[in-house]
């Protein structure tokens, strides 16, 4: 007898990418907060997070969402150097748009319009999708992003040589390649084990 | 073990691009950790060595980079993996590789945004050698790779029905997500690493 499949409770689904607060629901069974041993309590890093269903069904195998949580954290939340916070952020935010993860891009997209005080360029780039124009230091970036997302891969030298130009460091381009490149990690997971839902 | 980012995308101890790494280290040491612990891990239980090379492979083949795919071929060997399984996947790669990302949105006003890609269903003669479980991770894995805003409880449900237990489709899921990442990563530093400022 094989396991079956959840069936989200009645909900609203978001039908556009949005900056505001959404739920997550899964469709594979987490374990219990109660159920949770202090391995997997340990794999989830924040103990917070033992609040949220995605979490605790990704602490079914503790050893690679503990690794998973840590390279996060470093790709974005390092203050030494670098890119700035926003930066990272709008990497993932448009490789959230691009690869359709509703639920990531609306984090990000807060993330990003919080740290660069320009909630109206992620709105743009969340209503336009990733050909928005928003100025050359950020277009630089959304298309070295979209370039790194694509399948096959179609980043260039071209990207490096446009990312240099528009004032980044060696160190800022390895945090974009990292951070668009986690996203496609994140988005994944997120899409393909649950679906998002408004809020209220 | 050697930190694979680094070995996949030729990168030289001490040069300029390993010590940018460094000032990011534990995301450095955090991705050869996620490499540790889907590949080499401490209890491999009921989803093996061998089964997680076989998806590797698919995966790198169809990312279609030559030094990562390069790489999961010699690893699934070196578990033991048939030639007849080998083949199949080389095959099955040549016949699903496409682009990406695609997909459908909820209906609504994204819904101009839908594009339409392969939906992949493995092919009559590499069920046999890839039996139910890989058949239905190989299903599931392409969609995740091309056009995972397509994904749906239907998808997950094969897989369950074809054997695999929840916990080991979060671990599948890892798995293929993360080679997204590192084989990104790579792409990413390659060229970066070839282009000295």
């Amino acid at each position: 007898m094989s396991e079956k499949t959840l069936t989200p409770p009645p909900h609203t689904e978001p039908v556009v990418f949005t900056r505001d607060m959404l739920d997550w629901l899964p469709w594979l069974q987490p374990p219990t907060e109660e159920a949770l041993t202090p391995r997997q309590k340990e794999s989830l890093v924040d103990a917070a997070r033992s609040k949220s269903d995605y979490f605790r069904l990704l602490a079914r195998d503790p050893d690679i969402l503990e690794a998973r949580t840590r390279t996060d954290k470093d790709i974005f939340y390092n203050p030494q150097a670098g890119a700035p916070r926003a930066d990272r952020e709008l990497a993932a935010a448009a490789t959230s748009r691009l690869n359709g993860c509703i639920y990531c891009a609306s984090v990000h997209a807060r993330h990003a319009a919080i740290y660069a005080k320009r909630a109206d360029d992620v709105d743009k780039l969340l209503a336009q999708g990733v050909g928005a124009d928003l100025d050359e230091r950020w277009n630089a970036i959304v298309a070295a992003s979209v370039a790194l997302t694509a399948i096959p891969i179609d980043f260039g030298p071209e990207h490096i040589d446009r990312l240099r130009k528009a004032g980044l460091d060696e160190l800022a381009i390895v945090d974009i390649i990292n951070a668009a490149s986690f996203f496609n990690w994140a988005n994944r997971l997120m899409l393909s084990l649950g679906e998002p839902a408004t809020q209220g | 073990m050697t930190d694979v980012i680094n070995a996949l995308a030729g990168i030289q101890a001490g040069s300029a691009l390993d010590k940018a790494r460094d000032n990011r280290p534990e995301a450095r040491k955090h991705a050869q950790a996620s490499y540790e612990a889907l590949f080499a891990p401490k209890e491999p239980g009921t989803f093996t060595l061998a089964e997680r090379f076989a998806v590797a492979t698919f995966v790198a083949g169809l990312h279609g980079r030559p030094e990562t795919k390069a790489f999961y071929e010699e690893n699934l060997a070196a578990a033991g993996a048939s030639v007849e399984l080998r083949v199949a996947i080389a095959s099955e790669v040549f016949e699903s590789h496409t682009h990406g990302p695609y997909g459908h949105y909820p209906a609504g006003p994204l819904s101009v945004e839908n594009s339409d890609g392969l939906k992949y269903a493995v092919g009559t003669t590499a069920r046999q050698v890839l039996g139910p479980r890989l058949t239905a991770a190989f299903e599931h894995t392409h969609m995740l790779v091309f056009h995972p805003r397509d994904a749906a409880p239907p998808s997950l449900q094969a897989m369950l029905d074809a054997g695999w237990s929840t916990t080991e489709i979060v671990t599948l899921s890892q798995l293929v997500s993360f080679l997204a990442f590192q084989i990104r990563v790579v792409a990413g530093l390659k060229v970066l690493n070839a282009r000295p400022a």
